[in-house]
């Protein structure tokens, strides 16, 4: 190997390590706020690659009637739930998220002509796929909040292989790639920069600065904040963690659904890809102890890198490097933890 | 002294199934039943429900495992189906390859090579356990992920184990002479591997060793704080859970006769999770019915959903995590529990041998002698001072309260006292050892015992059974004993023992009551039970009045009577004036984290000092 190759393939590396950079974010945020392990998190980078394709094909995704279907059903559960005296404040607002929205959004899909501008591409995908997020948390987890970590880690695992599943419905069996958003290329060098790899570090970099920025200075952010340290104590704030549980869904469906639009130019997407690249984000996540938010960004250029030099040298093999890597982390984290917890 | 006579004399007559038409449908001879049903199964069943039920044996002794790790001890792992691969291609290559090495030529046939595969997987389970166990819950789980991952890779593209292609030619098993060649008569192998596993894993759980293991699920602290290593159990049931797996696998390459990577991917893994959850996770019997309607299901939603959305795939998969989802949400016992309400099968009552040998005692310290010693302890979290400069000492015989206003420092330290905190300068002696810095599963060792302010009990457990925890270090019976039921004439022992303490605290009509049906004053007695089984010499009982009535009151302070009569040192934190001062030798006094007042109870209730700080503020 030669320094050219080894740039080349670090440059690769950074540009799939930016994207599991995001996708780590995601999982330590959600895990930080509702205890959920969020193995579904590759699901929506997949389902985001795939329904932008089925867009560019001038068809309607199915991922648009399953939000429909979910939508229906946390309405239906809403009203049972008020006429058997539940709350009936915020009924009607419910109502238009679970309903109105998704059937105006199909009627928008119908109505519009197919071939568009890519930005109005991705600005319908994350319109269909973000809103399946915190109907998600309503649906699945929401009724079993209170459960153990292993409960809600037993339900993240049954909502990733119905999504598997529903993904091969929804999609086929065919991978997609999509057109690049712009062809340009830049040479520094012996260095090829596809201006692809420039939209996916300059997004990943833009949407990190922007996490950082509304858990820094928003309300809502410093609210999330203080329910990953202590829910209760948020709560009595009047900040309602089932609220909380939702906006967490939002954020993670939507970086789940930016990482598949932008890495769906670079390589070939299948319905169940995402459970792969998903869990790279958790070896990053895991790297930062599902804590750290910079440690985890930090792990997921590494394991990018990783990835990346390991296809190099022996190809067959990189899934196992990349998942050896957490060995040494593990066995790090084990040696100065020596706490005695009880299962939450 | 003559304990054993007395332990005799007030030991309950409670025990024996009871008779009459219901003992027809005990849990034995159910049992029975359906082993004769096994037992004609083949001769009557046509091929194709032989060959589900093969698939379903198999798949219930992975399930078995997980029902072990994950509906027993809350830990789950995604791995399993790595495991089975571990058993199946270590037969495949020893049984197939015509070039093993002279030292390994001895296990190039089946039997051994369940040997072999059993050593190999019990290996990976102890590193991967090592690694992950002392980690939060959800470390194992994403650690059996990537695991699971990295052997389904190696399995697809090491040459030596055939790729993707796999594995074939491997031979049937050999049974004394019987070649199991066919599916009808390896049916009767895998079904007697899974009912012996499921009878030691029921037998096992019904023990010392197993009692310490269904306390992992929310009771870790203090199944800790009675000497049980929460880390070993956990590293046990992870171990023979793989090892249920692998023994599988070891079947199923021998049932197959052919092996590739497809079975043994993570989402095979999950398939046993699932299977597990299905039929009660917690449940033994319940990993057979939740194998069962998972494969039966399989095969049927494959037939059926690929017609109904008119294109080919593996469909089955959206019905089981949505049903996965509604059974955590409605019914998170699984499909067991309601299986077993319809047939009613009779659980034998617990029979406690009152003849038992009692269990050796410790020889209690002299009276006067100072078993525990605070000198000078102070604990600070950051710029607070919970405690100041501590002195304090108990003696045995005596009754030493701690008391103070809310906030005085009593409960932190108390966890100095426990072993459960370490002060930031200071130290605790006890019987002339320091203790600071050591768990509290060695402090149990030394001969101290605790009950906990917010009661810390196994609700879904018997009194017998959670008094029982609080023996775990008078027994020595490991896992294999108790899984073969080696163990029993030790196990009668420590439920006598456990018995006697429930009787001796006046729990004796609750014995084999739920714990967590208990009100919450007798939950602390029953607390005071589980601690005085372990034969201690100080006993450490944070505000065991609360909650109690009058009358309950009173019997509690009659038995602390006797107990320090004995010889016993035993310190208390109350709240409860009236409860202390009637009771106690001595009384500390604690404000704002330092000790104000000490003496004998009249004269601290004359202390000016005391009066203004504590009885003053209250009046």
């Amino acid at each position: 190997m030669d320094l050219d190759i080894a740039l080349i393939l670090t440059q690769d590396g950074i540009t799939t390590g930016a994207v599991y950079a995001l996708l780590a974010i995601a999982l330590v945020l959600v895990f930080a706020v509702t205890r959920v392990i969020f193995i579904p998190q590759g699901e929506y980078v997949a389902y985001g690659a795939l329904t932008m394709a089925m867009l560019q094909q001038g068809k309607v995704p199915g991922t648009l009637w399953l939000l429909v279907a979910m939508g229906v059903f946390a309405a239906l559960l809403d009203g049972v739930r008020a006429m058997r005296g539940g709350p009936r404040v915020g009924l009607a607002a419910s109502l238009g998220w679970t309903v109105a929205y998704p059937l105006a959004l199909a009627a928008l899909l119908y109505a519009m002509p197919a071939t568009q501008s890519i930005i109005v591409q991705a600005a319908l995908t994350l319109a269909i796929l973000v809103p399946l997020g915190p109907l998600m948390y309503r649906l699945a987890y929401q009724p079993v909040a209170e459960g153990s970590v292993l409960v809600l880690l037993i339900v993240s695992v049954a909502i990733h292989v119905s999504m598997v599943g529903l993904g091969l419905l929804f999609f086929g069996a065919e991978g997609s790639r999509t057109p690049a958003f712009s062809d340009a290329q830049f040479s520094v060098g012996a260095l090829t920069i596809s201006g692809q790899q420039v939209w996916v570090v300059v997004a990943s970099a833009a949407l990190i600065v922007g996490l950082w920025l509304f858990f820094d200075r928003s309300l809502y952010g410093k609210a999330l904040r203080a329910t990953a340290i202590n829910r209760n104590g948020a709560r009595l704030m009047g900040f309602s963690p089932v609220f909380a549980g939702k906006l967490t869904f939002v954020l993670a469906a939507f970086i789940g659904v930016l990482s598949g639009i932008l890495i769906a130019p670079l390589t070939t997407i299948y319905y169940d890809t995402g459970f792969l690249i998903g869990l790279k984000g958790f070896v990053a996540a895991i790297i930062g102890g599902l804590a750290s938010y910079p440690i985890a960004a930090a792990g997921a250029l590494l394991v990018g890198v990783l990835e990346s030099f390991s296809s190099f040298w022996a190809s067959a093999y990189k899934e196992v490097f990349v998942f050896t890597l957490i060995i040494p982390v593990l066995v790090w984290r084990s040696l100065t933890s020596h706490h005695i917890e009880e299962d939450e | 002294m003559n304990a054993p006579n007395r332990q005799a004399a007030v030991l309950p007559a409670v025990g024996g199934a009871r008779s009459g038409a219901a003992s027809l449908l005990s849990s034995r001879n159910i049992l029975i039943a359906f082993v004769a049903v096994l037992a004609i199964a083949p001769v009557l069943l046509p091929e194709f429900y032989i060959t589900l039920l093969n698939y379903i044996g198999l798949a219930a002794m992975v399930a078995l495992g997980l029902v072990l790790l994950t509906g027993v001890g809350g830990l789950t792992s995604f791995g399993q189906a790595a495991f089975v691969g571990v058993g199946a291609y270590t037969t495949a290559v020893l049984t197939t390859s015509q070039a093993l090495p002279a030292w390994l030529v001895w296990a190039a046939s089946p039997w051994p090579a369940l040997l072999v595969g059993l050593l190999i997987t019990a290996t990976v389970a102890l590193i991967l356990g090592s690694l992950t166990l002392r980690l939060s819950g959800h470390y194992l789980p994403l650690g059996t992920i990537a695991w699971g991952i990295s052997l389904y890779f190696m399995f697809g593209t090491m040459e030596t184990l055939g790729g993707h292609s796999g594995l074939s030619g491997i031979p049937p098993i050999n049974l004394f002479g019987w070649v199991l060649d066919e599916g009808r008569e390896i049916f009767y192998l895998i079904w007697a591997f899974l009912l012996v596993a499921a009878l030691t894993t029921e037998n096992l759980l019904d023990s010392r060793e197993g009692r310490a293991i269904r306390a992992l699920k929310g009771g870790m602290v203090m199944a800790e704080a009675m000497g049980v290593d929460t880390s070993r159990s956990r590293m046990v049931i992870f171990v023979i859970a793989a090892m249920h797996a692998a023994a599988a696998g070891w079947l199923y390459a021998h049932l197959q006769r052919f092996v590739n990577p497809s079975p043994f991917g993570v989402h095979v893994g999950i398939e046993y999770l699932f299977m597990a959850v299905v039929g009660g996770a917690g449940q033994v019997w319940g990993a057979i019915a939740g194998a069962g309607v998972i494969t039966i299901l399989k095969q049927w939603l494959q037939d059926w959903l690929p017609k109904v959305f008119g294109a080919s795939g593996n469909f089955e998969t959206i019905i089981f995590g949505l049903m996965m989802v509604v059974i955590l949400q409605r019914a998170r016992d699984g499909l067991w529990p309601l299986l077993a309400k319809l047939v009613p099968a009779r659980g034998t009552t617990r029979v406690i041998d009152a003849t038992a040998e009692p269990l050796p005692r410790k020889a209690m310290p002299a009276a006067g002698e100072v078993i525990l010693e605070a000198k000078n302890v102070t604990r600070r979290f950051g710029g607070l001072v919970a405690n100041n400069d501590m002195n304090l000492h108990v003696e045995a015989g005596e009754i030493l309260a701690l008391i103070g206003p809310n906030g005085a420092g009593k409960s932190t330290m108390f966890n100095q006292l426990s072993g459960v905190d370490t002060p930031t300068s200071g130290e605790v002696l006890f019987r002339g050892k320091s203790i600071a810095g050591h768990g509290s599963r060695e402090i149990a060792h030394l001969g101290m015992s605790r009950s906990f302010q917010h009661v810390r009990l196994l609700p879904k457990m018997s009194v017998l059974e959670n008094v029982a925890i609080g023996a775990h270090l008078r027994g020595t019976k490991s896992v294999l004993p108790s899984a073969w039921r080696l163990d029993r004439a030790e196990e009668a022992r420590i439920l006598r023992e456990a018995a006697f303490q429930i009787e001796r605290v006046g729990l004796a009509d609750f014995m084999h009551a739920e714990a967590g049906s208990l009100a919450l004053g007798q939950q602390r007695i029953l607390e005071i039970a589980r601690a005085l089984a372990s034969d201690p010499c100080l006993l450490l009982l944070d505000e065991p009045a609360a909650g109690l009535r009058l009358k309950e009151k009173q019997a509690l302070g009659e038995l602390m009577k006797k107990l320090r009569g004995e010889g016993m040192a035993i310190l208390l934190v109350e709240h409860d004036m009236d409860f202390v001062m009637g009771l106690v030798d001595r009384v500390v006094v604690m404000e704002f984290g330092q000790k104000i007042a000490e003496g004998l109870p009249d004269e601290v209730q004359k202390n000016p000092r005391v009066l203004e700080a504590y009885l003053g503020g209250v009046e």
